[in-house]
């Protein structure tokens, strides 16, 4: 039955299973926490035994751990998370309350990332060996290796205190400079080796040398010839890594104090609010598999020859 | 991969030294690993000791890397900091690569519908982005230092499990493996004689690949506040305390973050050399 689907509703449904056993493995690692949940959904605070006994019948915790697991699979599917034990509220509205500042960060990161990863990506890979290309490879390795909160941490210091140009606080656009940097800084360095060794892969090709032999300028065949082939590889870097950003830049959102869902993640593992953490890894794995799938059908639109690849 | 012979120990070392980047990253190694082991010794101050400066003061020849908020001797508690660090990455290290080149050898020896069942795990939690599974993981152990490596370690296990699922695949077809089964020998002499050895080299390629981002996941965790707690003098733990005060003391942050950088760095240097001596094909590729 599957084999005679559209490829696209093939691989949309292809994605169902995935989430059921992502979903089990957040529900099935929460189980593990040690301690009563009874206890932390009341912060500590000292109950009566029936108090802790309604509460335990409240939150379907006195039922047992299959029949709890079915209704959060159920609960999941209609994007029902919960309620969060210190705020009360509900999961979903305190996660769609936060995702603005992430998702700010997250553009604001890619497109530092992209700027800088495809100039100096095309720039090392048109000239191998060059000095660009030299220093641009060189940096990439070193960068793998510093701690991004640092970065972020000497940014700070030197263009916010020191120097005095951007804000390092605030919900503004130019608070966002620094933070962006950050993210994008990481993302160059990977976006940059891929473009230079795809480039370099495609610039050797015939069809490259008939646009050069026609008399088209570089800019026409790096723009039109070149980078369309080169394309794939950089896309589904960006694509994966937007993906991740979206849930939170953990780190960078602590740095720059920013409330995001990162920020948000770190206090929930900190108070062990379970149902906060719970939704919190639900929502950006499921938005990493959405994206994912978005990326392949993006992939299957752009070359057919995808689309004929078992899913 | 084919059966690379591991090389003597002084080629190896030759040739793991024969790039400019190799030797420079081996010297600070070194460097560290040798002001790990004597930091007792080396320290001029006891890193949890307070008051032995003035608070946030600046670097001087006493205190060569200055003062935290408490008075401590940052240059004594980096010093410490490194034992921490590199201690604790190689524990990461070993779990990642203990549970997973084990379960990696398993479900591909099994194959069948093991082999499927345990490949589609992997995949899934391949799907957690890597530090978000370390956070869900410290949600269930706690905050602390062995639990942040622990829970590092354990997030390491799927993606070393899939490498060596698939290089034990290429290896459970060939000759010696028939062989051995045979002359009769059992599937736990199989796996331990004759495949295990067979995977040693790429198991020690991953390794040294994995080292430095292991001490970089571990410090990220600390300086979140999920990982080593204060007063331990942590890379990570230290650097989140120094955030407070960058403005009136920016080397609270800066020396922390500088020997963070350089002990990543100089594993990455060695670890990327090593991995391209041991095994040229096998380096950088994730099966």
């Amino acid at each position: 039955m599957m084999a005679r689907m559209p490829w696209f509703l093939r691989r949309i449904l292809g994605i169902v299973p995935t989430l059921f056993l992502t979903w089990s493995i957040v529900f099935g690692v929460l189980q593990l926490i040690p301690g009563d949940p009874v206890m932390l959904a009341l912060g500590g605070t000292p109950a009566s035994d029936e108090v802790l006994d309604n509460e335990r019948r409240r939150l379907g915790l006195d039922q047992p751990v299959y029949v709890q697991y079915l209704t959060f699979l159920k609960k999941m599917a209609v994007g029902d998370l919960g309620n969060g034990y210190s705020s009360k509220q509900p999961v979903s509205e305190m996660i769609a309350a936060r995702v603005r500042p992430s998702l700010e960060l997250a553009l604001g990161g890619l497109l530092v990332g992209i700027v800088l990863g495809v100039v100096l990506g095309i720039a090392a890979g048109l000239r191998p060996h060059g000095w660009i290309d030299t220093a641009t490879m060189s940096t990439a390795l070193v960068g793998v290796s510093l701690p991004s909160f640092w970065i972020g941490m000497l940014l700070i210091y030197v263009f916010g205190l020191q120097l005095e140009w951007v804000p390092i606080l605030g919900d503004g656009i130019d608070a966002l400079i620094l933070p962006s940097i950050t993210i994008g800084l990481f993302l160059a360095g990977g976006l940059a080796r891929l473009i230079r060794s795809a480039l370099i892969e495609t610039m050797a090709q015939d069809y490259i040398r008939t646009a050069h032999s026609k008399g088209l300028s570089i800019v026409r065949v790096v723009a039109k010839h070149a980078m369309r082939n080169a394309i794939i590889p950089p896309i589904t870097l960006l694509g994966l890594q937007f993906a991740v950003l979206i849930g939170g830049a953990v780190v960078t959102e602590r740095v720059f104090a920013r409330a995001g869902l990162g920020s948000m993640l770190i206090d929930a593992v900190l108070t062990k609010d379970i149902p906060l953490v719970q939704g919190l890894v639900v929502y950006t794995t499921t938005a990493y598999i959405v994206i994912n799938l978005l990326l392949e059908l993006l992939y299957g639109i752009v070359d057919p020859r995808i689309r004929s690849r078992r899913a | 991969m084919t059966t690379t012979a591991i090389l003597p120990p002084r080629r190896l070392i030759a040739r793991t030294l024969g790039t400019p980047g190799a030797v420079a990253g081996s010297v600070i190694l070194a460097i560290l690993v040798l002001g790990a082991i004597f930091a007792p010794w080396l320290s001029p101050f006891d890193p949890n000791a307070t008051r032995v400066c003035p608070r946030l003061a600046a670097p001087s020849l006493q205190n060569l890397f200055g003062c935290d908020l408490f008075g401590r001797d940052i240059f004594s508690r980096i010093l410490h900091g490194a034992r921490l660090s590199l201690a604790v990455g190689l524990l990461t290290v070993a779990i990642s690569l203990i549970a997973g080149t084990f379960l990696g050898m398993v479900i591909a020896f099994l194959g069948g519908r093991a082999d499927r069942i345990g490949v589609r795990l992997l995949d899934v939690m391949l799907g957690f982005p890597a530090i978000v599974l370390a956070i869900l993981i410290v949600a269930v152990l706690g905050v602390g230092a062995f639990n942040a490596a622990l829970a590092v370690g354990i997030s390491g296990i799927p993606r070393i499990a899939r490498v060596i699922r698939s290089a034990t695949l290429t290896l459970v077809g060939r000759e010696f493996v028939d062989s051995a089964r045979a002359v009769g020998a059992s599937q736990t002499r199989i796996l331990r004689r004759h495949l295990l050895p067979n995977l040693l080299p790429i198991v020690i390629v991953l390794g040294s690949l994995d080292l430095g981002s292991a001490i970089l996941s571990t410090a990220t965790l600390s300086f979140l506040g999920l990982g080593a707690q204060p007063p331990t003098a942590e890379w990570g733990a230290m650097l989140s305390a120094g955030r407070e005060f960058m403005r009136y003391a920016p080397w609270t942050m800066i020396f922390p973050g500088l020997a963070l950088f350089l002990a990543v760095m100089s594993v990455n240097l060695v670890g990327d050399r090593l991995s391209h001596v041991l095994d040229p094909r096998a380096s950088g590729s994730d099966g």
